[in-house]
């Protein structure tokens, strides 16, 4: 399984973090700052695969993000940047032409649809179209309910 | 109301409370200002939580929820997030649980409060109500919450749409996690599943499958049977069917094809019959995946793992370890780095296939990237046989040289057991461990001085070799400790071979005594040389005082000086190395004579260590007597020193017996290695130092015999003969031969030697163990016999009393 799936910028920004396991605040720290500390200062044309600790981590660079996931032993790394890609593909299906700045100022739907993507630590969604499917409706969802409700959302 | 939701379906309908704020943090130049705009919303925010339901109560868990990702605390916002789960409206919920999984873990308590919202929503009649709830549960439920609703999650797995049945499987597999007794619960419906079409589904049901069957090996027997219907899904996966919402990069749904190949894996494992099942699929993929891209690799590596776990047929096997083969040409590291994990796996198993990819992963050890080149390491002495020794060592050497001071210690340590394992010869042994001492030197581990000093002395035949080599590297480079250690002490041991001048296998250098003293007074004096190296120069200097003739005086200097050496280490030998020119003089040659060979230790418990230990019991009891000149010396210990002198086993017994601490390095020095020197000394030489009186029985032509005894016990005495030769030419053959009354039982230990140097230069002692239970008169006949100037000559003796101890 995925233990964890981090996204930050090439300043250390952290930008998402999703956690698969239970940690203390002060862990999920250090794992943040380890993470940012191994993958940063690697040259532009490294593999996308390091170890620590006792887990596998794939990271990918996309412009100014740095996708990383902690994987267990028996995980598939090359599947794993698979998954990363698909994530970004589904993030750019749904802001269009994203950029770290939607992840930003829209960071819950971010997590949104990571929610529709993955979930345990595992694939939850193997199809492109099921995801941005869903997101459509569970949005409008909330906006008819608003509507209803005649009050914005947030 | 349609516009509206075109606007909407677009999603980008701004939170703007949510987004000002963004801006203004994002605004603030320092952190301390960043710091006070976050003070301020959050207290903005901790007041509208305190109010009754407002209408903005999503946007500012939004905003909390940002805040706390910055890395600021927002714990006050637990509560919050457990009130909005419980609110009707669908946005507020949706925020809450997000809330709930960010700020929420099982050990908090107020993750309990939102198990009821949990159950409740469970069963909502809308599907993205439900689909929070498994969400939020299969993040962050704790066991109790697991135990509370997992009878739910089941019903849901059989009675619902895809959409919740494959939230629903995933929920199980956390479950199943948390709490293991419940994968019980659901194989049943797990089975059922994999009849699905839809490819969320099929592949939660794989996950949770596999999850089933790798916690519980009863359950792996019963699902075995499914390996047809796996086998079938993958086959449709492969064969037919284009479906482009599944497709990426022509590849048909590969996170499901390596889930079943997964799942197929610890289905197949030990199992003959469930193996053949799924051979033709395996071979079929392995030959049909499209390899240009990540995607197929992926595929590609997961079959490969497969294959080479499962009792597969050779054949497949061989074309398994040909795919990784090709991956360790592919352009791609990434490829490159999995290609050698894989292969590091099945080196034990597979050895001969894997030696023959063994160029390419030599190759990438020049590789740029540090993970392939970690990996090429490993892989690399794990191919290290008897037959590449040579080739293989010479790639080692060079990787050594160039690798990344992350990697050194394991490539040092690598290359150490391969060539005690595989070395051709002692030379190219010792070669390789001085190569590596140069390069590596300071990442090397402890035991390495005193094993390679081990092997050195081991290989006499080299000993002039290995001199020479180490005094060239010594001048060269002194920074290296471990280098210098093993040099001083080998200059130390064979300096004579040095200043001799000559040697068979490498160019002899010309050095006088002068300059071999200066190398050691360089280490001596370099603030490069760490204390324990400093210890091995005095020591080889002093040393060296026997086996050079000129330049005595200087070392005798040297001593004298370091004798108020700060160091207290230093300083300790000095005082005892120049008492050892004082006073025992006489004794010196035979003090600092050549080691003799060191047996081999056990593994694990090298000479280094249990000196360390003895030395260290020692010390408390022993401290007093640094410098007492007149110990109590038992003849048992002198008895095992002369065992050892003669060779016969080693007496390297956790004890302070003096014999242990001769042998073994110098590095353990304490006073009482000082002390248990002088308390050698003292065995060895029975006059004059020994309260055991002695007796000369014998002086004529020159030659002296003087004999003293020890009682061992009641009716046990140990005598010691003791013989000079005071005429002006050597002596040689030397023999004594002894003759005892009936009832005395006589067992005569081996001489130190049989001959005589002229002047009294050395002497010769033979021990004689007499056992005389009767109780009679002591009487002892001894016959000598040596040769003089070419003639031969013999005397007899009889002693009739012997001086008790």
């Amino acid at each position: 399984m995925i233990r964890f799936l981090l996204l930050f910028s090439r300043q250390g920004k952290l930008r998402l973090q999703k956690w698969f396991t239970p940690l203390t605040d002060r862990e999920k720290k250090k794992v943040i700052r380890d993470m940012t500390m191994l993958v940063l200062p690697r040259p532009p044309r490294s593999s996308n695969f390091v170890q620590w600790r006792d887990l596998k981590i794939v990271y990918k660079r996309y412009a100014s993000l740095y996708f990383c996931a902690g994987l267990e032993q028996h995980d598939n790394e090359l599947l794993a940047l698979e998954v990363l890609h698909r994530y970004v593909e589904l993030l750019d299906k749904y802001f269009g032409n994203v950029c770290e700045l939607d992840i930003i100022f829209n960071f819950e739907k971010a997590y949104f649809i990571l929610d529709e993507f993955l979930m345990g630590g595992e694939i939850l969604e193997t199809s492109k179209l099921a995801v941005g499917a869903t997101m459509e409706e569970a949005d409008t969802l909330q906006e008819t309910m608003e509507e209803y409700m005649s009050k914005p959302a947030y | 109301m349609l516009q509206r939701f075109v606007n909407t379906s677009n999603a980008m309908s701004p939170s703007v409370p949510l987004q000002e704020m963004i801006r203004a943090i994002r605004s603030a130049r320092t952190q301390c200002e960043e710091r006070g705009v976050i003070q301020r919303e959050c207290a903005a925010i901790r007041a509208q939580f305190r109010q009754a339901d407002n209408g903005g109560r999503s946007h500012n868990l939004a905003k909390l929820l940002y805040v706390h990702m910055l890395g600021y605390p927002a714990h006050f916002g637990q509560m919050e997030c457990v009130r909005m789960i419980a609110s009707p409206r669908y946005s507020e919920k949706r925020v809450g649980y997000l809330g709930a999984m960010m700020l929420l873990d099982e050990k908090q308590d107020a993750s309990l409060l939102i198990t009821n919202s949990i159950k409740n929503d469970l069963s909502h009649s809308n599907q993205y109500v439900q689909s929070l709830a498994l969400c939020t549960l299969a993040c962050m439920g704790s066991a109790e919450m697991c135990r509370d609703l997992a009878p739910e999650i089941d019903r849901l797995l059989r009675a619902s749409n895809s959409y919740i049945k494959k939230k629903a499987a995933l929920c199980a597999v956390h479950i199943v996690r948390k709490v293991h007794d419940l994968g019980e619960l659901f194989a049943p419906a797990a089975r059922s599943l994999l009849a699905e079409k839809n490819h969320g589904v099929l592949h939660g049901a794989v996950v949770l499958i596999t999850e089933l069957c790798e916690r519980n090996p009863e359950t792996l027997e019963r699902f075995r049977k499914t390996v047809p219907d796996l086998v079938q899904i993958m086959k449709g996966l492969v064969i037919s069917g284009y479906s482009p919402e599944h497709d990426v990069a022509g590849i048909s749904d590969p996170f499901l094809q390596v889930r079943i190949l997964r799942l197929l894996r610890i289905l197949g494992r030990n199992n003959e019959a469930a193996s053949d099942a799924m051979n033709d699929l395996l071979a079929q993929v392995a030959t049909n995946t499209d390899s240009t891209k990540t995607v197929g690799n992926a595929v590609l590596y997961e079959t490969v793992l497969t294959v080479l776990d499962i009792k597969s047929e050779s054949g497949l096997r061989v074309l398994a370890v040909n795919i990784l083969g090709r991956f360790l040409l592919n352009n791609d590291r990434n490829i490159r780095y999995i290609a050698m994990t894989s292969l590091q796996r099945i080196v034990g198993t597979d050895h001969n296939a894997v030696q023959r990819h063994r160029g390419t992963i030599v190759d990438c050890l020049k590789d740029q990237d540090a993970s392939v080149k970690r990996r090429a390491l490993e892989l690399s002495l794990a191919l290290v046989s008897a037959t590449n020794i040579r080739s293989m060592m010479k790639e080692l050497l060079l990787f050594l040289s160039s690798c990344p001071l992350e990697l050194r210690a394991q490539a040092a340590s690598g290359i150490f057991n391969a060539a005690e394992r595989y070395a051709p010869s002692q030379r190219w042994h010792i070669d390789t461990i001085l190569h590596v001492l140069t390069t590596a030197g300071g990442d090397v581990r402890d035991e390495t001085v005193p094993n390679l000093i081990q092997l050195i002395t081991n290989t006499s035949e080299l000993h002039c070799y290995t001199v020479h080599k180490l005094y060239r590297a010594l001048l060269s480079d002194i920074s290296q400790q471990s280098l210098v250690q093993v040099a001083c002490w080998c200059i130390g041991e064979y300096g004579d071979l040095l200043l001799r001048g000559e040697c068979q296998e490498t160019e002899p250098v010309q050095v006088t005594e002068d300059d071999v003293l200066d190398a050691l007074e360089t280490v001596l004096q370099s603030h490069m040389s760490a204390p324990a190296t400093r210890g091995f120069a005095l020591t080889a200097t002093m040393k060296l005082s026997t086996r050079i003739t000129d330049n005595v005086d200087r070392i005798r200097s040297i001593v004298s000086i370091y004798g108020s050496c700060i160091d207290v280490e230093l300083q300790q030998r000095a005082v005892e190395y120049n008492a050892l020119f004082k006073k025992y003089d006489h004794m010196r040659a035979a003090v600092l004579e050549r080691m003799p060979v060191i047996e081999k230790n056990s593994p694990g418990h090298t000479n280094g260590e249990s000196t360390r230990e003895a030395v260290k019991e020692v010390q408390p009891a022993k401290v007093k007597q640094a410098e007492t000149l007149l110990p109590q010396q038992p003849a048992s210990q002198v008895c095992d020193l002369l065992d050892l002198l003669g060779g016969s086993e080693e007496p390297l017994q956790p004890n302070p017996a003096v014999g242990s601490t001769l042998p073994v390095l110098p590095v353990s020095t304490s006073s009482t290695a000082g002390g248990d020197l002088l308390d050698l000394l003292g065995g060895l030489e029975p006059t004059p130092l020994t309260p055991a009186p002695t007796v000369t029985v014998y002086e004529k032509g020159g030659v002296t015999l003087t004999l003293s005894s020890e009682k061992q016990s009641d009716s046990g005495l140990t005598v010691t003969l003791t013989a000079c030769n005071s005429t002006d030419s050597d002596i040689s053959s030397f023999t004594l031969q002894a003759a005892v009354p009936k009832s005395v039982q006589l067992h005569m230990k081996a001489p130190s030697g049989d001959s005589l140097p002229a002047r009294g230069a050395a002497k010769v002692t033979q021990m004689v163990a007499l056992s005389n239970p009767n109780k009679v008169n002591l009487k002892m006949r001894i016959r000598i016999s040596y040769t003089s100037q070419g003639s031969a000559f013999q005397d007899t003796v009889q002693v009739d009393s012997f001086p008790e101890h």
